[in-house]
């Protein structure tokens, strides 16, 4: 059996972990949903073949995420979403509603798809906006405050062009022509209101709590962690040239906004993560506090140990039998 | 005003009666259609495929409804039971755990290359895939069974300042009710694919389908349903055995007895009088019950007397009852006549086709219907003897609940029409678009394994 603290640290790391993976892949899907296009029928069928095999197995990151903190740190878990019932009922419905459309427009009577594309659109977006409500309102302790609710409204609207921007991104790598042109300049938009939004957050998040505050500005912290600004800032100086520039000949270096964007995801959870370990709710409770029976745990992450890589096997084979530029999706 | 625990109450059930109806089809059909490919491997007749295309159309958008309904499952324990978690999340948690994993990340991971990958890998790795979507959807039931298992009949724990600690997990995932429920369950889901299968392929016939296909599936359908039914109804008595054992109050509820007494009858039916604690309008025929539940004429049934304030409420247990055991005997018969005809005379008569279009949606009733037994019939307990539902419920307040509980009723009630409009306008449109020439049986060659173009 493993002791509790260790086991505390291994499955917050695994929580963590699964929130930037679910953030990062169904951020892609999201934001592709995001920018569907209602008038173009050719584009928007590209578009939803792009992810069609993958989106599921996306989503599958939030349930393992959302189950970790629900086994890990069941108290955690309560606090959470007891704050945040009626996000979680929104984001849980348009999660819903977006699901099905993707297969509904596919196979309902040929006069619905339409309808059914909208309802993808809308669905993803308030998916997006929801999420980054609930993040604003978590950055802000679960307060009452008009600060607390503008906060989250300002995160909201960040995190939907956060997920557009790698949206963008992914169909810059998996598309052509016209559509690939289009995703560029998608890319150029979202990617600005995104490096806005990191930027706001970013100074927010010290200035509302002292106690990161205190992380980032105390020496020699803020020697070990100024890396993780600059490098966020330098990749987004970097995605800006890489956007101009395309498309090239041949294609070249179609996948490099997409890197670009998976690495600031990257850094951006880092630093949120940063400021608030060891707290699982703000200011409230520690993963110390809240962690389930070692009992428990010990059981629990034996099988992880030998499922996960073989989750990452069987993910990898599925990227790789997709690999490369979106063909039409055919059901057989 | 409702309050929060009745809503919550409402608001679990309406939510995870919406999820099971698309498991409960998916978890069979999943294996159905590993049958269509796999034959068709074996044998390079186009009819297979022609099968595994149109069946496979049909559980991608079940699929999908069962992933997503299921993710707002995942949440309702926090938000809605926090101090289900609290108490018992020790058990629960690991379960829930494993059930993500080792079933979730493997159906969904395989799910995209069954859908969409036929042309991009081996015609034996896609086979594989099936097989493994197949598996990993079993395997979930599986878990969650273990787990719903569990909170009937707890064992392999021990409290601690009001928590339960695991001692042993085997005994806790195999718990007394454990092997008996998802055997039922198994094959629950079972009938209500082939019922489904069989329903839509005689929509087809019936709206003049000429092709191969569809008779082929109908009799497929109809061979799994005449197995199965039966093997229910024997399944489904040694349930009952187990429950007798281990939640007496149950037995007592869906039964409709109120006193201790020997030699009780198999009611028919009855109007269950909670305030009275008789029955009105008693159909009967007498010793019978007895005889099932204690394999002697004159054995003696506890009644409800005996839990006086601890056990369920009577009527829903006992109508839900009356309802799944109806339906299963219905589809034993309607199976067996279908399938001897279809044997005797090689095609079915228009009444039995229709019949058994009526029947399409039939698994579904009676898996709900067993769900309720189970589910009220542990009332007021939520894990039995370890803590009541009262005390699991959260104190978010009731306007938000209610509120959220709306917006759920109705979603679910547009997603369900949506569904049931489009799978028949699947069924149309197959019968319209999809057609056979003579000539594509004569080129197949076994062992050829090439795809039919539309
Ligand atoms: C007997 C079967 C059964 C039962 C009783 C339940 N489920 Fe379920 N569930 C399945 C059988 C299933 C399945 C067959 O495995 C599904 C349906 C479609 C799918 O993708 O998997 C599924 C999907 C599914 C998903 C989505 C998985 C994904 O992303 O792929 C979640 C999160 C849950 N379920 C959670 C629950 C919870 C919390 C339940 C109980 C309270 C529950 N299910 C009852
Ligand atoms: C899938 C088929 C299932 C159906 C149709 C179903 C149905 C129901 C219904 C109708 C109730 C309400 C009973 C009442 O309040 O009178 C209930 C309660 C409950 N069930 Fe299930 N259930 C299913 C499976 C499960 C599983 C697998 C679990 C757990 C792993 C579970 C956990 C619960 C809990 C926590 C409650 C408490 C809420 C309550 O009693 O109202 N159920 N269920
Ligand atoms: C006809 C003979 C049948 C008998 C005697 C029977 C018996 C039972 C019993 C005793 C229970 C309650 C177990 C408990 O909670 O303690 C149960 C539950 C259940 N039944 Fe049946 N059943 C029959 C047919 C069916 C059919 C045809 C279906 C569906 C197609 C079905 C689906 C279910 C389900 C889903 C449950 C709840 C899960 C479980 O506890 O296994 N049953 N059944």
């Amino acid at each position: 059996m493993f002791e509790i603290n260790t086991l505390a640290i291994v499955f917050a790391s695994l929580m963590a972990f699964s929130v930037l993976l679910y953030a990062i892949l169904d951020g892609y899907d999201l934001g592709v949903g995001i920018l569907l296009p209602l008038e173009s029928k050719d584009d928007s069928d590209t578009m939803i073949a792009s992810i069609g095999p993958f989106w599921d197995a996306n989503e599958t990151w939030l349930v393992l995420a959302v189950g970790l903190l629900l086994i890990a740190f069941p108290v955690a878990h309560s606090h959470v979403f007891k704050e945040l019932y009626l996000p979680t009922a929104i984001l849980l419905i348009s999660l819903v509603l977006r699901g099905v459309a993707f297969d509904f427009r596919a196979k309902a009577a040929f006069s619905h798809k339409p309808t059914w594309n909208r309802v993808f659109k809308v669905g993803s977006l308030l998916a997006a906006l929801s999420q980054g409500y609930m993040l604003g309102m978590y950055v802000m302790g679960f307060e009452n405050t008009f600060a607390a609710y503008s906060f989250s409204l300002l995160s909201a609207f960040g995190v939907a062009a956060a997920y557009s921007y790698i949206g963008a991104c992914w169909l810059i790598m998996k598309t052509t022509g016209q559509l690939q042109a289009q995703a560029i300049n998608w890319a150029l938009k979202s990617g600005g209101i995104c490096f806005l939004g990191v930027i706001a957050v970013s100074f927010v998040n010290p200035l509302i709590n002292s106690e990161v505050y205190q992380k980032w500005f105390s020496w020699p912290n803020t020697l070990l962690i100024l890396p993780v600004p600059l490098l966020c800032f330098a990749l987004f100086v970097f995605s800006y040239i890489q956007l101009r520039q395309l498309p090239k000949v041949n294609d070249k270096g179609c996948w490099r906004p997409f890197v670009a964007a998976v690495l600031i995801f990257f850094l951006c959870f880092f630093g949120l993560a940063f400021s608030f370990f060891p707290y699982i709710v703000p200011d409230k409770l520690t993963i110390w506090e809240t962690a389930a029976a070692p009992e428990s745990l010990s059981f629990l992450l034996w099988g992880t140990i030998v499922v996960v890589p073989v989750i990452f096997c069987y993910t990898a084979f599925s990227y790789r039998v997709f690999w490369g530029k979106v063909e039409e999706l055919r059901y057989h | 005003m409702l309050e929060t625990l009745m809503l919550s109450r409402i608001q679990f059930a309406a939510n995870i009666s919406f999820h099971i109806l698309f498991p409960t089809i998916t978890i069979a059909l999943s294996w159905f259609i590993f049958f269509f490919k796999w034959r068709f491997d074996q044998t390079g007749e186009p009819v297979w495929m022609r099968a595994y295309r149109f069946w496979v159309k049909v559980f991608a958008l079940t699929f999908a409804l069962g992933v997503v309904s299921g993710i707002t499952m995942s949440f309702q324990f926090g938000t809605n039971w926090p101090k289900f978690m609290e108490t018992v999340g020790n058990i629960a948690g690991p379960l829930l755990g494993y059930e993500v994993l080792t079933a979730f990340f493997l159906e969904a991971g395989f799910l995209g290359i069954m859908l969409f990958g036929i042309n991009r890998v081996s015609p034996r790795i896609h086979t594989l895939s099936t097989l493994i979507v197949a598996f990993g959807t079993t395997l979930s039931a599986f878990w969650i069974l273990a787990l719903n298992s569990w909170m009937q009949t707890p064992q392999g724990y021990e409290m601690r300042d009001g928590i339960a600690f695991p001692i042993d997990w085997f005994a806790i995932i195999f718990n007394p009710s454990f092997p008996y429920r998802l055997i039922h369950m198994m094959i629950a889901s079972g009938l209500t694919a082939a019922f489904f299968v069989a329903g839509i392929s005689a929509y087809r016939l019936l709206k003049g389908d000429n092709k191969q296909a569809p008779k082929l599936t109908l009799k497929i359908a109809l061979t799994v349903a005449s197995l199965l039914a039966p093997t229910q109804i024997f399944i489904g008595d040694m349930h009952g055995l187990n429950t007798l054992e281990h939640q007496p109050q149950k037995i007592a509820a869906m039964e409709g007895i109120w006193h201790t007494e020997k030699g009780v009858p198999l009611l028919l039916f009855a109007v269950p009088d909670e305030a009275e604690k008789t029955n009105h309008l008693e159909i009967g025929i007498p010793k019978v019950a007895s005889i099932i539940l204690t394999h002697s004429f004159n054995g003696e049934l506890k009644g409800l007397n005996e839990f006086l304030g601890n056990h369920p409420p009577v009527a829903p247990v006992f109508y839900a009852f009356r309802i799944m055991v109806g339906l299963g005997i219905l589809m034993l018969t309607i199976a067996w006549v279908s399938r001897f005809q279809l044997w005797r005379k090689k095609f079915l008569s228009t009444w039995l086709l229709k019949f058994l279009v009526i029947m399409t949606f039939s698994g579904w009733i009676a898996t709900l219907a067993g769900w309720y037994v189970t589910e009220i019939g542990r009332q007021p307990w939520l894990v039995t003897g370890v803590l009541t539902v009262k005390d699991a419920a959260t104190d978010i307040a009731p306007e938000n609940v209610g509120l959220s509980l709306i917006l759920y009723l109705i979603l679910y009630v547009v997603l369900l029409v949506a569904y049931l409009h489009t799978i028949f306008t699947m069924a149309i449109r197959a019968v319209e678009i999809e057609e056979i020439t003579d000539d594509e049986r004569v080129l197949s060659t076994v062992g050829n394994h090439m795809t039919v173009k539309r």
